[in-house]
């Protein structure tokens, strides 16, 4: 029975899946291919063969340097002591130019022009990961729903690292590479910013976030409690009665008086994912170059919530008292 | 073999969370409402790691009533309590003794025992120049020391050096170089609470007057402040050691709604505000002042005099000694009234003094309804 289940945690063991002839002029796919029991526990036991690619190849170089331009810049900022490197690594960053050099270009190393450096290739892998996520779903007859996904996910990071330096005139701006160092500069830029939850799009952005994790919970429970009963045959069964199908559906319907369509929650759940990050980088984008004061834009407009004054006056504004 | 996977699974999950918890402070905590409810306003505070108030030295014998003939007619060069009884001039120099100088040295610390007028021992011009500086904080500051007021003994606690206090770091041999430079950030330190933010805030802030205010007084940008988000974190690490000096978290004084706004703001924000201005008169005015006489030893690096931040006074304490009041002990310390900020004033932005007005819809603010 449980064999019979495509949703089956039994592994099969055969020769290995090599996967359709490349087109001529192609990299080889390489025979690099293994089942793992572990693997299989998580997902296929077979691991491989990988396709690479130029592209493959020109983004892992690219993110090799990244990551190496990182690393080395924190090695070297502990003296190259490997104690010390271990020991500080959450602490330790690769911090974006100062303030007074501008969106100046080429930037010394030292003083940001390492960060420029690892940026640049960080975002250039990406992108070209993304350019191979494109072909390699052409190559399959696939649509484009994993590669503008990615994309989305992409330009959030290119805004804040790049499009919205760009805008303020500052590379000072951007987020500095390190554990604990970009999360200091997430609560210091909405403390700079005068409290970013006031942000509209941040909160869009969190219910996109919160949302999308919620849609998984329901979508994933929903397949695995109807799986005894066929539901990975979900399309077949949508006219027929008692199946898994229309089981899930009348649990959602019963539950919550709505249910979503075995193809309307992947859309559902899709464009949950992809407005996270594109609504995150529209509030972004409109923070300092058009906002400077989210708090104080949400009582112009009337939502933030009203609080009764403690009475304290700023000491600044008082005659007689030191600046 | 599959239930000794879930048991090895569950337990391994389980080790995970416990390693997870280490990052969090266990043990019994004691939570106080300190704002408006629904807020955030709110103090929590481990009980056992409130910094414990130093000892209070007993008195070395009680004070003498006022009269008689002044320090100054009784002894030779007393410049600065020269109107002060000789007998209250004695009691003070006995405390002093008790509080600053080192018990095997006592008055020597500081006097040639042959000429106790002599001002040969760069020690006594530092002594004088402090009994100059603790008369100005009791009087001038009395905005942020209140009526407990400061003796020597608030920052000295028994040792002829504070246990707290800074000079300008060293800072990196090359900062043109990546190696060994961490822009003054990105290191454990205790100064901004072992977070990653800029661990030197007190040449920027506590030696010079750099602006401590980094969001914006108008909800759009404008040319007139352009400041950095590498400003905020420096500002960031400031607050950081005022939190960890004084034991506190941030809505000890501000509302986290907006951290600009002084209308939600609690009242020991402006405390903190005169704090900060004194510590600045305190280290400019007084210590730096003392450059020439100092030797080497009581320097930094840079040859600065060694300075004073939070620390110095507060100990992890949000009142200095548990808020012990020891001036009554003293009060030949409390200089001629000259109070700085005390008088109210107006030009308030409106913004921040009331928001609601800029709605036009001047709608009441809730009123509280329970404690």
């Amino acid at each position: 029975m449980r064999y019979q289940n495509m949703f089956t945690q039994v592994q099969l063991r055969g020769p290995l899946e090599t996967g359709p002839r490349l087109p001529a002029g192609s990299f080889a796919r390489g025979d690099l291919a293994t089942y793992n029991y572990w693997a299989g526990k998580l997902g296929a036991a077979q691991i491989g063969p990988i396709y690479l690619g130029k592209l493959g190849i020109a983004s892992l170089v690219c993110a090799f340097l990244a990551f190496e331009i990182i690393g080395l810049n924190m090695w070297a900022s502990v003296n190259w002591d490997p104690i010390q490197f271990a020991r500080q690594l959450p602490w330790l960053a690769l911090e974006p130019p100062g303030p007074e050099w501008g969106f100046t270009l080429a930037v010394p190393l030292a003083e940001g022009g390492w960060w420029q450096m690892a940026g640049f290739f960080m975002s250039a892998a990406l992108i070209l990961w993304l350019v191979r996520t494109f072909r390699r779903a052409a190559a399959l007859g696939l649509g484009n729903h994993v590669p503008w996904a990615f994309a989305a996910g992409i330009s959030l990071i290119l805004t804040l690292g790049f499009i919205r330096p760009m805008l303020m005139g500052s590379w000072a701006e951007a987020v500095p590479f390190g554990i604990f160092p970009h999360l200091d500069w997430t609560a210091a830029f909405s403390i700079r910013y005068g409290n970013l939850f006031y942000n509209p799009f941040h909160c869009l952005s969190i219910v996109f976030l919160y949302g999308s994790t919620m849609l998984f919970a329901m979508h994933g429970a929903t397949v695995l409690a109807t799986a005894r009963y066929g539901s990975e045959r979900e399309i077949e069964q949508i006219t027929d009665r008692g199946t898994a199908f229309e089981r899930g559906a009348l649990f959602w319907r019963w539950t919550m008086g709505f249910n979503a369509t075995a193809e309307s929650i992947h859309r559902w759940a899709w464009w949950f994912a992809v407005l996270c990050p594109l609504t995150g980088a529209i509030g972004i984008l409109l923070t300092g170059t058009v906002v400077d004061n989210w708090y104080l834009w949400a009582v112009q407009h009337g939502y933030a919530p009203d609080y009764p004054s403690t009475g304290v006056l700023d000491p600044a504004t008082l005659s007689g008292a030191p600046r | 073999m599959s239930r000794r996977l879930t048991t090895i699974a569950g337990g391994a999950a389980a080790i995970a969370g416990l390693i997870l918890l280490a990052g969090c402070e266990i043990g019994p905590k004691d939570s106080t409402q300190t704002g408006y409810r629904g807020a955030g306003l709110a103090q929590i505070v481990d009980r056992s790691s409130i910094a414990k108030a130093a000892a209070i030295p007993p008195e070395p014998y009680p004070l003498p009533p006022d009269g008689g003939p002044t320090a100054g007619q009784t002894y030779q060069n007393v410049r600065v309590l020269q109107n002060v009884s000789t007998e209250r001039f004695n009691h003070l120099m006995a405390e002093m003794n008790q509080w600053v100088a080192p018990p095997e040295q006592g008055c020597n610390y500081c006097h040639n025992p042959e000429n106790m007028a002599s001002d040969e021992k760069y020690t006594k011009v530092v002594a004088r120049r402090m009994l100059q500086m603790t008369r100005t904080i009791n009087s001038r500051w009395a905005s942020h020391v209140k009526d407990t007021g400061v003796t020597c003994y608030t920052c000295h606690r028994g040792k002829p050096v504070p246990d707290y206090k800074w000079a300008l770091a060293a800072g990196t041999q090359n900062p043109r170089s990546i190696v060994g430079n961490k822009h003054g950030q990105n290191t454990p330190d205790a100064n901004v609470g072992y977070s990653s933010l800029p661990s030197d805030p007190f040449a920027a802030y506590f030696a010079g007057n750099g602006e401590i205010r980094v969001a914006s007084s108008q909800a759009l940008p404008s040319s007139k402040h352009i400041v950095s988000i590498k400003d905020a974190e420096k500002s960031y690490g400031l607050m950081m050691h005022v939190s960890s000096a004084l034991g506190v978290n941030c809505t000890y004084c501000h509302n986290t709604q907006s951290f600009r706004a002084w209308n939600l703001s609690r009242a020991q924000r402006g405390t903190a505000y005169y704090g900060i201005r004194m510590v600045r008169n305190v280290n400019e005015d007084y210590l730096e002042s003392l450059r020439s006489v100092f030797p080497a030893i009581r320097k930094g690096p840079h040859g600065d005099v060694l300075k004073v931040n939070c620390m110095t006074c507060h100990q992890g304490l949000s009142k200095p000694l548990g808020g012990v009041s020891m001036i009554a002990q003293a009060p030949s310390l409390v200089g001629p009234a000259d109070t700085v900020g005390t008088r109210a004033g107006e030009a308030i932005p409106p913004a921040f003094n009331q928001p609601a007005a800029m709605t036009g819809r001047n709608e009441p603010a809730p009123t509280a309804t329970r404690q």
